[in-house]
């Protein structure tokens, strides 16, 4: 039996944390953008950006464990939901 | 994780796997079983078998016009009438009624009311059947792999959220991590330990590969706007009610007029809809019956659309003119839809049911071996503390235990369900909930005695049990209804289902069974082949 270290155990559980409650809300940015920036209906627009979500959640959640440090996984989804979030804000549909 | 793609992926997909593959055993036990819910719920009915044994003569129209009749003189001031007539998979007239909400009265009490307020009638004679015993069939098994049970609807729905999209997360991972997709589906080393769990548990994930991956991406859809609300809040901000209504827009709830009107003949009305679609409707809403604002929304059965959302047609009931024909939704809508319908498989006839069925024991049989696979690699770690007559850590014998619980002790609760429904006595109080409760009873007596002793013995012992159990339901029914093998392989096909039925719980016991006898054949070979190995199996067991 190897032990591991502390190091990597926190690693891991700091990379839990991104992906599980860093990519929901990543995706939740980004699917709200997609719904707005989609030149359909506002039905269609809202059932596809909620469609395509769960793929987004995916991706990024394998992207956060496939990263080469637990910090470029924080540093890339915290960067990425400013940035879309900025970018949420800028268009003025926040309530 | 400081290795390769491949690695990293490989850890993911163990461990988004692992930590819900237990929950994911029973939605999916669940799911597959709810592809035939109807007939299951038709076998826990068995008063009803008579009246389906012999074919229908009437037609469609005639049977909507004896439940109308029916509907009548039982309930003429309901608020609303439904009719499900008979179709392939339903040889009966069923009628239910909605009364309008009296005040005070509160949610629960509205649905029990709801629950007395039908009855089944025989299309032969147009007479009611004898009523059926208080069972929720195959609807509790549909509700138990998306709302749990014990819990509120949406916290159930919300952990089976979070196991799928572990499970969505672990399929999309473990295909990364295969180099060799393809070979892997055609290699089969049995009797090789950990590799034949390894290749049993590829086997069943990529034979059927496009279904768990259709069947988690599209069990997320079904409830997405509730897990994903972010694109709702942000187009139609607090009025979610407002996005439901576009997105499935359905026929606007007229309210009744006060004042009487006779509701006009349904006949006519049907055989419009029969001769448009070229089938009969399966399905009939009467709305505000014998009121001036009468509407009848006829249905067009399942069967020529992957979308879950059928056609339908509305008539005014008060002059029978046909009013609006629904208009088709749009290509995101439709899109969803046809997902949606994926999902549920309404459209598929029988043996494209059975096909469904059958992947979805497949992807039972993918947890299952992905869960057994774990405990095979864990417990090679600790080869030499047991070799030295040590015991394995906490995590092997917790995972082993759930294990057993799971994939032994489940298919002995759905057993228990079933035998529940025929033993316990019809006259019984709150009698579908004393089945549900039986269900959970034997789980979570297999659970326990799992937890405490988790050894070989105890795998062969609940296997053995769920296997007698299953099979012996065919041998159950002939003891406690008329309607045995012997009566239903000869019958109507009205008595499919019920001779259907019998015989898949005869070949999952049967398959249960072998395995049980695998387990100990395998045990008994270790013991001929070398008494030091003997030791160490014992102690496996013991550990």
């Amino acid at each position: 039996m190897t032990t591991l270290t502390w190091r990597y155990r926190g690693g891991v559980a700091a990379r839990a944390v991104a992906a599980i409650g860093g990519g929901y809300v990543l995706t939740a940015i980004a699917s709200a953008l997609i719904a707005i920036a989609l030149p359909l209906s506002r039905a269609d627009a809202v059932t596809i950006a909620t469609l395509l979500s769960f793929v987004v959640y995916t991706c990024v959640i394998l992207w956060v464990f496939a990263t080469a440090s637990a910090l470029r996984a924080w540093i890339g989804v915290l960067a990425a939901s400013a940035l879309l979030g900025g970018i949420l804000w800028l268009t003025g549909r926040l309530s | 994780m400081k290795e390769g793609l491949r690695q990293s992926m490989a850890w993911v997909h163990t461990w988004s796997g692992l930590l819900v593959c237990w929950l994911l055993l029973l939605v999916f036990m669940g799911g597959t079983a709810s592809y035939y819910k109807h007939e299951i719920t038709f076998w826990m009915k068995p008063e009803l078998h008579k009246a389906a044994d012999a074919p229908s003569r009437v037609t469609p129209a005639e049977s909507a016009t004896l439940a109308v009749r029916e509907l009548q003189q039982q309930a003429p001031k309901a608020n609303a009438w439904f009719l499900d007539l008979p179709h392939e998979r339903n040889p009966l007239i069923y009628a239910s009624w909605t009364n309008p909400p009296k005040k005070g009265m509160s949610r629960e009490e509205r649905r029990a009311a709801f629950r007395t307020q039908n009855f089944t009638l025989d299309p032969m004679t147009g007479l009611r059947t004898t009523a059926p015993r208080d069972t929720r069939g195959g609807e509790f098994l549909y509700r138990l792999h998306f709302d749990l049970y014990y819990m509120s609807a949406i916290w159930g729905r919300w952990i089976v959220g979070i196991a799928a999209m572990c499970m969505l997360v672990a399929i999309i991972s473990g295909v990364i991590t295969h180099k060799r997709i393809f070979k892997d589906f055609f290699t089969f080393r049995p009797k090789k330990g950990q590799r034949s769990w390894l290749d049993a548990h590829n086997a069943t994930a990529v034979l059927a590969l496009p279904f768990h991956l259709m069947i988690t991406y599209t069990g997320l859809v079904t409830l997405m706007f509730m897990y994903m609300p972010s694109p709702t809040k942000v187009l139609y901000g607090e009025k979610q009610n407002v996005m439901f209504s576009e997105v499935f827009p359905n026929a606007e709830r007229v309210k009744p007029a006060r004042q009487a009107a006779p509701l006009a003949d349904i006949a006519p009305m049907l055989q419009q809809a029969e001769r448009a679609w070229g089938q009969a409707p399966s399905r009939v809403v009467i709305t505000n019956p014998n009121d001036a604002n009468a509407r009848v929304e006829m249905h067009r059965p399942a069967g020529q659309q992957l979308s879950n959302i059928e056609p339908t047609m509305i008539f005014d009931g008060a002059s029978g003119a046909l009013l609006s024909q629904a208009t088709p939704p749009s290509t995101a809508l439709a899109a969803r839809a046809a997902i949606y319908g994926l999902h549920v498989a309404h459209f598929a006839d029988t043996l494209l049911r059975a096909l469904f069925f059958v992947c979805g024991l497949a992807g039972t049989a993918m947890v299952a071996t992905g869960a057994l696979l774990w405990g095979v690699k864990e417990r090679q770690k600790y080869a030499k503390v047991i070799a030295k007559g040590g015991k394995v850590g906490f995590g092997v014998r917790l995972v082993d235990a759930l294990n057993i619980g799971a994939i032994a002790g489940l298919p002995i609760a759905f057993a228990v369900y079933f035998w529940a429904n025929r033993l316990l006595p019809v006259e019984l109080a709150a009698r579908s909930n004393a089945e549900a409760n039986a269900f959970f009873i034997a789980w979570g007596a297999a659970a326990v005695l799992a937890q405490i002793r988790p050894t070989r013995a105890m795998w062969r012992f609940q296997l053995t049990l769920g296997a007698v159990l299953l099979a012996g339901i065919p041998l159950l029914n002939t003891l406690t209804t008329n309607t045995h093998l012997g009566v239903t392989l000869f019958g109507g096909p009205g008595l499919r289902p019920v001779a259907a039925f019998d015989i898949v719980v005869l070949l999952l016991g049967a398959l249960l069974g072998w395995a049980a006898w695998w387990l100990g054949r395998k045990a008994k070979k270790q013991a001929a082949k070398q008494p030091a190995e003997v030791a160490q199996a014992t102690k496996l067991e013991a550990a």
